[in-house]
């Protein structure tokens, strides 16, 4: 069978769960190999296994925190090199994105991005997008190269099947393009404690509505309550209430979790291109004209001062 | 030594209305109005900022699009850019990332750069590929995703933001730069900045001018098919409730019949 080449994402060896849906959506295509660059291959190895990795590619090099994009393509084309494979699947985050773009240059490959789906077809793997604020759903393929696709989180469910997920060392010599651009200094997101705003299964947003930092502890607690991630419009973010890493939306993240929780949002295409997808939408809102209501199952039209303390506190009572 | 600055901006159609696709499944160019992608408005901005601060700076401002993509050219020209150049060519119609990138490099070099400033990504195709795609393919570092960008002694510096971390970034000229929507607002044309675009120049390139084959790019030439476009089914309407101080205690009830809580 085929192989299809894995873009592992990872911290120190902890695989993020959109690489195994990667993995269960490239087993749709071939036998996935995993391309794990930087520290942790050994622990990853096991977990990329288990979703079906026959093999993990390894290579570990300073270059990889030490310059930008380019150091992580030359490791990906040398893979790719090695294996030949059918497909190459790649994690639709920024970095994941711009990875993906240069490889499909230098391959001379057609390239797919944002993916919320992958089959297999006649002539290729089928991708099915979500376009123009999610208006539209389309499928297309890559017809000409070996097809590079990003795809979204969310995008399946991971199904184990368990692989042999051989570690082997992947050997990398770095162009003289890849130390193109310096990272002077890199400075980590502290984490909130939350789940991952793109993987979570529930999200509770909150936007201008919310009327001031010192007022989203009461979206907070409901996010809290429900085992939620934190989200924003960017009217609120733009304020400087609430972190940009958190803004869901057009230039924001996109999120199509089970539940999704919009309040004091009205609404607006840029922010419903982020979240339309959502299984169930539900939102609090005190203006009943406020557009967010044309998508919701369930919408509240009141302050969200009042409503949403009431909210979290019967979720508390209930949960027990 | 002037530093010529080429800012990549796209003409788009208005999000705020009826986006869909034409018979052959490209996006529909005609029925919806077009206009400058917003989100290179940041790039023009900063290329504007860029070039005040430079001893001597040049603007020329660059699309690949249809006719109409001209009014995107002249709002750049408005808000303060020094010329224009415009790719247009029949065969171009349906070219994707991989044609854009091509074709965007190649007019690129012809114009001669030091710098080029691209948008974040575009709000029709919102790919967000073309920047990587154009340094890789001129051969020079790509300083992408900037919320933050300074130019000085040919270096550029920048910040990313990414989802992990905050990055200071550091690359020498000529680079590929991409600015997001925390670089700062878009200056809107003065009055004066609209009276003297027109008489700024507009040049109109082919591809036989950037020596391009028809046959890579357009609908033809493309590495991508789109095979099927279906509107996504509108939502079917929900329940709406009031509050009358049972808001919360109602919308509880919902969660917990869906299983929620
Ligand atoms: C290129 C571009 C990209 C963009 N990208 C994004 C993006 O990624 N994400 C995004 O969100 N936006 C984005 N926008 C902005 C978008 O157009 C809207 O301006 C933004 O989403 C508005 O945020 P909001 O709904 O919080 O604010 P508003 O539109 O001001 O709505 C606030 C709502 O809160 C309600 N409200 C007020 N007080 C209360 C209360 N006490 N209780 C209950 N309800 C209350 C009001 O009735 C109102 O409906 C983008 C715009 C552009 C041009
Ligand atoms: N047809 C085009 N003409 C000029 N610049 C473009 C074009 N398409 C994309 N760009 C530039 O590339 C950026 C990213 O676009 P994209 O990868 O299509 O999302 C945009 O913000 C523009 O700066």
């Amino acid at each position: 069978m085929a192989e299809v080449l894995v873009y592992v994402d990872h911290v120190d060896g902890a695989v993020r769960k959109p690489t195994l849906e990667l993995l269960t959506l490239a087993r749709r295509i071939g036998d996935p190999v995993a391309v794990h660059l930087g520290p942790g291959a050994d622990q990853a190895a096991a977990t990329l296994g288990e979703y079906g990795a026959v093999k993990v590619l390894a290579a570990e090099a300073a270059e990889f925190d030490d310059y930008l994009v380019v150091p992580k393509v030359d490791a990906l084309q040398a893979a790719y090199d090695a294996v030949s494979p059918a497909a190459v699947l790649v994690p639709s985050s920024a970095e994941g994105k711009e990875i993906a773009a240069r490889l499909a240059v230098r391959i001379g490959s057609g390239i797919i991005t944002d993916a919320v789906d992958l089959e297999s077809g006649d002539e290729g793997p089928v991708a099915t997008q979500s376009v123009f604020a999610a208006a539209f759903t389309t499928k297309s393929r890559v017809s000409k190269g070996t097809p590079v696709i990003t795809v979204k989180p969310n995008s399946t469910a991971p199904e184990a099947a368990q692989a042999a997920g051989t570690v082997e060392q992947l050997a990398v010599s770095f162009g003289e393009k890849a130390s193109g651009t310096k990272v002077v200094s890199r400075t980590p997101r502290e984490s909130s404690g939350r789940p991952e705003l793109t993987e979570a299964a529930i999200v509770v947003s909150g936007g201008r509505g919310v009327n001031g930092a010192e007022n989203f502890h009461v979206i907070e607690e409901l996010a809290d309550s429900l085992g939620a991630a934190v989200g924003a419009s960017r009217a609120a973010v733009d304020a400087g209430w609430y972190p940009h890493s958190n803004q869901v939306g057009q230039t924001g993240k996109t999120v199509s979790p089970q539940l999704y929780v919009a309040t004091g949002i009205s609404g607006a295409i840029q922010h419903r291109a982020g979240m339309q997808t959502s299984k169930t939408i539900v939102a609090i809102n005190k203006d009943a004209e406020a557009p967010i209501f044309d998508l919701v199952d369930y919408g509240v039209v009141g302050d969200l001062f009042d409503v949403v303390p009431k909210l979290t506190e019967e979720v508390k009572t209930r949960k027990g | 030594m002037s530093l010529r600055i080429v800012v990549c901006v796209k003409y788009v159609p208005d999000a705020t209305g009826d986006r869909h696709f034409a018979e052959d499944l490209t996006t529909d160019r005609e029925s919806v109005d077009g206009l400058l992608s917003e989100l290179d408005e940041y790039a023009v901005e900063q290329a504007l900022q860029i070039s005040e601060d430079a001893d001597d700076a040049e603007i020329t401002v660059l699309t690949v699009g249809p006719d109409d993509a001209k009014d995107a050219l002249r709002k750049a020209l408005s808000m303060g850019a020094d010329k224009a150049v415009h790719v247009e060519d029949d065969d171009l119609h349906g070219t994707d990332a991989m044609g854009t990138s091509a074709v965007l490099a190649k007019a690129v070099e012809k114009t001669g750069y030091d710098l080029v400033v691209c948008g974040m990504a575009s709000t029709d195709g919102t790919m967000g590929v073309l920047p990587a795609m154009l340094a890789e393919r001129l051969g020079v570092p790509q300083v992408t995703l900037l919320s933050e960008v300074s130019v000085t002694d040919g270096k550029v510096n920048g910040r990313r933001d990414g989802d992990a971390a905050t990055e200071q970034l550091e690359a020498s000229l000529p680079a590929v730069v991409s600015v997001t929507d925390l670089s700062g607002e878009a200056r809107y044309p003065s009055f004066k900045g609209i009276m003297a675009a027109k008489k700024k120049p507009v040049e109109s390139l082919d591809l036989d001018d950037l020596d391009i084959e028809a046959d890579e790019v357009g609908l033809e030439g493309a590495w991508t098919k789109v095979d099927d476009a279906t509107p996504r089914p509108a939502r079917t309407a929900g329940t709406v409730v009031k509050d009358e101080g049972e808001g919360g205690k109602q919308l509880a009830e919902y969660l917990a019949g869906q299983k929620f809580i």
